[in-house]
């Protein structure tokens, strides 16, 4: 994951001095509190019920596939990007890693190819957003839902529009374990997390992230290799979907095209509120997995009232458009 | 892998006459006029006077897909009008989503909020497959509605229409009509083409027809909405110039297919609909549009599903059956509907 280094001294000052608040701290806490009150309001109309440790976990199991695939959409973002194609992606990868063929031969050796094959169908589709962006020069926009469009077919096609059941043992196994008491898909969204957040905040990769993110040009006049730089980028947020989509066949014991329909929204939605800019040059990972817990918290509580769905549509949207207004606030403090 | 849920679905359309129970016969009479029903007291119900009679308290968590179309609306509505009517129920709903990691989180906090039985109609059977092990483990009766699990565990009871009975009704019903006439020309208008309950409604539909040495000429596929329902029919129109039948998969799309055939000013043909809303009801009623029937797929499963939960919980079986248990599973009868059977039908139909 990690990058060679190559000039690391000079480039971390052309991430815009000033702009970029250190680990932003004073925004991440008004995200704690947000979901701090969430949570509150939890507690007070479902009481008991809300603040169990099942529940918690519930909450968490929730969050971790959808968190996953917002860690590698944050970096995207951050340098300007989007990816619109990490829903149907995600669906393709958990096909290809079901096939019948795949099945066999993941029972004859380890269910660990089941892994391996999703990862590469998840690197492979972010390589070709990256090279398409980067060096075909096609707004990440446009690449990426090109990429979602035809992932969602490929995926329809080589699932004959059916879903796979997964019938691989140690596969099931694997992921119905809780170790410690946590549910394996939380932990793996912890180490995803874990290990974003190091790469972005202490690794030359995440500081060119944010410098390509502030100031395309200058980064490239400044030493860095912003093409091969964004390929990577786009790579890396495909490997989060290949994670994703491993553990979403981990909670579902199957693979469809259907699997990850509209997460390219939820994740950007849980990566904007969490306080990423969309124009990119500033984000962070901490408030990426405190978004997506708002969401699923939110979902949690509808969820336990007995509350319909469409009044929570209308509930996340307003915070949505609350967290974009936000943002436009600092970013004109910043200029002033 | 080998058993996929189209594969099994045909198996079951093919084994219905084990296992089918009329909805009209046996679920169908709502507990305010269920005298007849309960008059009927069979040996094994309990003493307590009938099953609609109050019993212990019941907390049923029910979950649906989105309501993005009338059936899928009606489900849900009718589920909670039927938890309704009885005082010693109470249905926590949580309510459409087409996410199923969603859907499995809501499953997961019925288990955790200890719920006496689950109703369920999955987004993706196999998807929902793990979660309803895990609550049929936690001792929770799971009741399944409309797409089956893969696994036999994974349900107490299931509930589900007959996708492949609803291709061969509608194709009886055009049989009848052109008896004897192959050269006839038949079209078909499906719902969304990657759903296994689509290649089941065809399948079925095919094999009526060709017991009657007929078979469709013209398919073209739409997704359950007016807006598909009105360019899939117009592309038709346009590419048969003389059509002797139409049976239109969905009423939902068939508000716009019968706008293009409006639009186009044909009428030398008729039009079997399909799934049974209350709007094609009344047309058929009138007799005054193309449309002379329609094949029920009941909107009401979800709300006998409801019921079976609460039998199970109460430990009280089906009275109109010997049985001592509510049975695995009921398949349900796809009728078609008539200008002379229409009024059976239409109180039971769905809005759409």
């Amino acid at each position: 994951m990690t990058e060679p280094t190559v000039a690391p001294t000079a480039e971390s000052a052309v991430a815009r001095s000033g702009r970029r608040l250190p680990g932003g701290v004073t925004r991440n806490l008004g995200l704690v509190i947000a979901l701090v009150l969430i949570c509150l309001v939890g507690f007070i109309t479902a009481g008991g019920r809300f603040a169990s440790v099942d529940n918690m976990m519930t909450i968490l199991r929730l969050a971790a596939i959808v968190g996953v695939v917002s860690i590698g959409q944050t970096f995207v973002i951050t340098a300007g990007g989007i990816d619109l194609s990490v829903g149907s992606m995600l669906g393709l990868a958990t096909v290809w890693a079901t096939t019948g063929a795949n099945q066999y031969y993941a029972n004859q050796t380890t269910w660990l190819l089941m892994v391996a094959v999703a990862l590469v169908v998840g690197v492979a589709g972010g390589l070709l957003n990256g090279i398409m962006v980067a060096y075909g020069k096609i707004a990440p926009f446009m690449a990426t839902l090109a990429m979602m469009v035809a992932a969602k077919g490929l995926a329809e096609w080589i699932a004959n529009r059916q879903t796979q059941i997964v019938k691989v043992r140690g596969f099931e196994t694997f992921f119905s374990a809780n170790p410690l008491g946590i549910p394996m898909l939380v932990w793996i969204f912890a180490v995803v997390a874990a290990a974003g957040w190091v790469v972005y905040n202490r690794t030359t990769f995440g500081r060119r992230t944010v410098a390509i993110g502030g100031n395309l040009e200058a980064s490239r006049l400044a030493g860095i290799k912003t093409n091969r730089h964004l390929v990577l980028l786009y790579a890396l947020c495909g490997l989060t979907v290949g994670i994703a989509a491993v553990m979403m066949m981990g909670r579902t014991m199957a693979g469809t095209s259907t699997h990850g329909t509209l997460y390219e929204m939820d994740s950007i939605a849980a990566v904007v509120v969490g306080g990423t800019l969309l124009t990119g040059g500033r984000g962070t990972i901490f408030g990426t997995v405190i978004g997506v817990l708002i969401f699923t918290t939110l979902t949690n509580i509808f969820t336990q009232n007995n509350l319909p769905t469409s009044v929570q549509e209308i509930t996340k949207g307003i915070i949505i458009v609350g967290a974009v207004l936000l943002q436009l606030r600092i970013a004109q403090r910043a200029k002033a | 892998m080998s058993l996929t849920t189209a594969a099994r679905r045909i198996t079951i359309g093919g084994a219905l006459v084990a296992l089918a129970i009329s909805l009209a016969g046996c679920t169908g009479a709502a507990p305010t006029d269920a005298t007849s029903t309960t008059a009927s007291t069979v040996a094994a119900a309990p003493p307590a006077g009938g099953n609609d009679a109050t019993g212990t308290k019941v907390v049923i968590g029910f979950s649906a897909p989105a309501a993005d179309h009338g059936w899928m609306g009606a489900i849900s509505k009718a589920a909670a009008a039927e938890a309704a009517k009885y005082p010693d129920v109470e249905l926590k709903v949580a309510e459409g989503t087409n996410d199923v990691n969603l859907q499995i989180s809501q499953v997961e906090t019925f288990i955790n909020d200890k719920v006496d039985a689950i109703v369920i109609l999955p987004y993706d059977g196999a998807a929902l497959t793990p979660v309803a092990l895990q609550a049929m483990k936690a001792g929770i009766p799971v009741i399944n509605i409309d797409r089956e699990f893969d696994s036999p565990f994974a349900a107490r009871t299931t509930v589900l229409g007959d996708n492949y009975g609803m291709g061969m009704s509608a194709g009886m019903y055009i049989c009848g009509q052109l008896g004897g006439k192959s050269d006839s020309v038949i079209a078909e208008i499906a719902g969304i083409d990657n759903l296994p309950l689509t290649k089941d409604r065809s399948d079925g539909f095919a094999k009526a027809l060709s017991d009657c040495g007929l078979k469709v000429s013209n398919r073209v596929a739409a997704d359950f909405t007016v807006q598909g329902g009105e360019q899939a029919a117009s592309n038709l129109l346009q590419a048969a110039s003389h059509i002797d039948a139409i049976w239109n998969h969905d009423d939902d799309q068939g508000v716009g297919v019968m706008q293009a055939i409006k639009n186009s000013g044909r009428n030398e043909f008729f039009m079997v609909g399909g799934a049974g809303s209350a709007n094609v009801m009344r047309d058929i009623q009138a007799d005054n549009t193309v449309l002379k029937a329609t094949v029920v797929y009941p909107s009401t499963q979800a709300a006998d599903g409801i019921r079976m939960a609460r039998l199970l919980v109460q430990k009280k079986a089906l009275s109109d059956l010997i049985e001592v248990e509510v049975p695995r599973k009921i398949i349900l009868y796809t009728p078609a509907v008539t200008k002379d059977n229409v009024a059976q039908y239409l109180p039971t139909a769905f809005e759409s």
